[in-house]
């Protein structure tokens, strides 16, 4: 039961990756991709129905780790206490920016607002990138789950590869997503952008997933992980060949194969000391009471598929080309 | 400047701010999917045109409950680690359900509304916008079960010190909460509803066009209004009386009842320094045996006093907190069990005055604008938009007198609960430096301070234009989805 929470919250984790990886890309392209005003809301409105369900994810990720493991909950997120401040800055940032920057009809309200979004958008996949690097690699825990040392015991140089993996998957990410949903210039602009950015986008997050695997990866997680390059060749081979969903699909097989192994590395821990081994939080040692899990499966049992249903509805509804 | 003060600063701006937003949403959502409900059923184009100017202004306001609600979602971990890690078990699976069952729904069906206007059959369209007020009121539900817990544990045993949920129907049905929740949605209700007066009022002062928009809008709001503030009335006596069995302290300091009373008598007014229990210095306008009504239902009970609960509080808690370093300075000091006594004494005669307030302005507004007619005072406008601010502040101070009441303690204790559930506010508390907790104290003030100048003026910006002038809904093209950005 332990093991099957581990896994969910791996797979939350997952979903809000790969969700949101492109409308924080979005952000971060508005400038680069949008050349002109009707561009750039060409592609806002692309994520615009769906970015806040998006996000959810991640909110979900946060409250089923305190549910089913409080003690993970606890040590990640106050060890992290100034880089969890600077990924609700920017996610802050970034929210209010999509849904005002429409509410005042001057160029100037709007380029200021898309500038918050794309720093926004910046801030926030660096500090999600970094935190999960740290997750994985471990930080310096003392016996009670406490964080050792002050603020900046926490920052190494190994789990800075980690920082930009998300930022590098959101870029090539929200760029396909923009060919994928729009039509004419656009298109063509952001499948080349996409090309371009995809051989050295996804190097961090394929670093990320080296060094993970050879510290503790076990002999099944190099299967996931040589998946990761191969996914990821095949996204830029689909993507030449003109065909943007399958890119896109295989975008999310990358991401997939290299959660498989960051989160398989991980396991049987849920977060690592760095200082002891003994420290380390466990599957085991952290997880809720048995019935608390139950209540939790039950929930999720019914809950998740419905999301994905409803979900899925939403980009059913919305699944033309934007043209600007 | 202590790690526990400072984190308390925090929590408390950071709640208080994120639940000006919160109401608004709950209570418009509502009120804006009954506008599309009558537009839909009677095809007739006003309600269309209030769904959209109502629905806009819920979309500005939106936004802000959104972006303030991630930081609720984390903030218990990162400032309040031990708190995180004593309640895990219990508080972990409301707040979950939350994410899965309501915020999913409604952050979903918010954008195919938004989206969905020329995309989605009419009938679906509502349904979206049902979907999302309902899942509003649900995720309501879920956090304040947390919160009740908080206030009364229930459905827990205590096992290697901390509390373990033995069954999820006994927290989601606490008493505590049934109570609670209700009253939140009137409260959420009265904030809608004194919103659409203002606003509605001032509109209907200033234009020529739009007459019947505006006046639909201050009557529906004036009617909302009325019923909602009365039905807080009847909650609130109602949470009274639990809270008087649950959590006798906070109720003996929100009245001010130094000393036990048989029959206790109602402070209505005091004038002097409420702030020390021993009530010395204090002049009390009261009411013989009307506080024996509130706590038990009849006039001759005995309703204990804050010096004998104090002592009791002492026996059953401990008279001093523990010598341990974490505790910081108040490691070894003596355990103050008396909540902050102005702030609980003021903060709930605010609460109800701004109520009563409430009733009566809306009861008046509906008698001016009887059988069509329009106040032409200039009065009229002004102070309904002055109005505007009350709800708001009565939730406030409930929220205050609630949380800040129950201290000494975040997790209160059950008198009739399991031994042992209970944990003091100092000891919740995350090993974090004061630096690291002064940095986002002041971030996040400045941000959400820059955040309010900027809703406000949106939201202001947005009422003096006016009614949109577009119908989007039948004459633009398919593809054009500028309704929102």
């Amino acid at each position: 039961m332990e093991t099957f929470w581990f896994v969910a919250i791996a797979t939350l984790w997952l979903g809000y990756l790969f969700l949101e990886g492109f409308d924080f890309g979005v952000g971060m392209l508005l400038r680069v991709l949008g050349r002109t005003e009707s561009e750039r809301g060409a592609m806002l409105t692309t994520i615009g129905p769906v970015w806040d369900g998006n996000e959810v994810w991640l909110i979900v990720a946060a409250g089923a780790t305190f549910a089913a493991f409080p003690g993970w909950y606890a040590s990640l997120f106050s060890a992290a206490y100034l880089l969890m401040l600077l990924i609700l800055l920017g996610l802050i940032g970034r929210g209010v920016a999509l849904e005002w920057r429409g509410k005042v009809d001057s160029d100037r309200w709007r380029a200021r607002w898309d500038a918050v979004n794309g720093v926004g958008s910046l801030v926030a996949t660096l500090g999600v990138g970094l935190l999960l690097s740290w997750n994985i690699l471990g930080i310096p825990l003392d016996a009670s789950g406490n964080r050792v040392g002050s603020p900046s015991a926490v920052l190494r140089w190994d789990t800075a590869v980690g920082a930009l993996m998300f930022t590098g998957f959101a870029l090539v990410h929200g760029a396909v997503f923009v060919s994928l949903k729009t039509d004419g210039v656009l298109r063509r602009r952001a499948h080349r952008f996409a090309l371009g950015c995809l051989p050295w986008g996804l190097v961090p997050l394929l670093a990320l997933v080296l060094v993970a695997q050879l510290r503790e990866g076990f002999t099944w997680t190099w299967l996931p992980a040589l998946a990761v390059p191969l996914a990821a060749a095949a996204a830029w081979w689909r993507l030449r060949a003109g065909a943007e969903g399958q890119a896109f699909a295989l975008l999310g097989l990358t991401l997939a194969a290299a959660a498989v192994t960051l989160f398989g590395a991980l396991y049987p821990n849920v977060l690592p000391s760095t200082v002891d081994a003994a420290n380390s939080l466990t599957v085991q040692g952290a997880a809720s009471s048995p019935y608390t899990l139950k209540v939790m499966t039950w929930l999720a049992a019914f809950g998740l598929p419905a999301v994905l249903v409803y979900q899925g509805w939403t980009y059913w509804v919305f699944r033309k080309r934007v043209v600007t | 400047m202590e790690v526990l003060d400072l984190a308390r600063w925090q929590f408390g701006i950071t709640t208080v701010y994120h639940f000006l937003m919160v109401p608004l949403t709950i209570g418009l959502s509502l009120l804006v999917a009954g506008m599309q409900t009558a537009w839909v059923r009677t095809d007739n184009p006003r309600y269309l045109r209030m769904t959209r100017f109502w629905g806009n202004l819920l979309l500005i306001n939106f936004a802000m409950g959104v972006v303030t609600g991630i930081v609720q979602e984390f903030q218990f971990g990162m400032a309040w680690s031990e708190y995180s890690r004593f309640v895990g078990d219990v508080f972990g699976a409301p707040l979950a359900m939350e994410g899965l069952v309501a915020f999913f729904v409604e952050s979903t069906f918010l954008g195919l509304w938004m989206f969905g206007w020329d995309r989605l059959p009419r009938r679906v369209h509502l349904a979206c916008v049902w979907a999302f007020s309902l899942a509003s009121v649900a995720s309501a539900y879920f956090i304040l079960s947390a919160n009740s817990w908080m206030q009364h544990p229930v459905g827990v045993e205590l096992v290697d010190g901390r509390p373990r949920l033995t069954s999820i129907w006994a927290l989601l049905g606490n008493s505590t909460v049934l109570a609670a929740f209700p009253h939140t949605i009137l409260g959420a209700f009265a904030v809608a509803a004194t919103f659409l007066v203002g606003i509605g009022a001032w509109r209907l002062w200033k234009s020529r066009d739009g007459q019947d928009v505006w006046r639909a809008s201050v009557r529906l709001g004036a009617w909302a209004g009325v019923v909602a503030f009365a039905g807080l009335g009847i909650t609130g006596d109602l949470q009274g009386k639990l809270m008087f069995e649950q959590q006798p302290m906070k109720m003996a300091s929100t009245e001010a009842l130094c000393h036990t009373e048989q029959p206790a008598s109602l402070s209505v007014f005091a004038i002097g320094d409420v702030s020390s229990p021993d009530c010395e210095n204090v002049k009390s306008i009261t009411v013989p045996a009307l506080l024996s009504f509130l706590a038990k239902g009849d006039f001759h009970s005995e309703v204990t006093g804050v010096q004998d609960l104090v002592k009791q509080y002492q026996e059953k808690y401990g008279t001093n907190y523990p010598v341990d370093p974490r505790l910081g300075e108040l490691s070894g000091k003596p355990i103050d069990y008396v909540p902050n006594l102005p702030v609980t004494y003021w903060g709930f005669r605010l609460m109800i005055g701004l109520g009563a307030l409430g009733t009566s302005g809306g009861l008046a507004i509906l008698w001016l604008t009887r059988r069509g007619r329009v106040p032409r005072s200039v009065w009229f406008p002004r102070t309904a938009l002055a109005a505007i601010a009350m709800p708001f502040l009565a939730n406030s101070f409930g929220w205050l007198f609630t949380e800040m009441g129950r201290q000494p303690f975040v997790v209160a204790p059950n008198p009739s609960g399991v031994d042992g559930v209970w944990m003091f506010t100092a000891r919740a508390v995350s090993g974090l430096s004061v630096g690291e907790v002064l940095t986002s104290l002041i971030a996040l003030t400045l941000v959400y301070g820059v955040l309010a100048v900027l809703e406000v003026t949106l939201i202001r910006r947005y009422v003096r234009k006016g009614l949109p002038e577009d119908e989007p809904a039948e004459e633009k093209p398919a593809d054009d989805l500028t309704f929102a950005y």
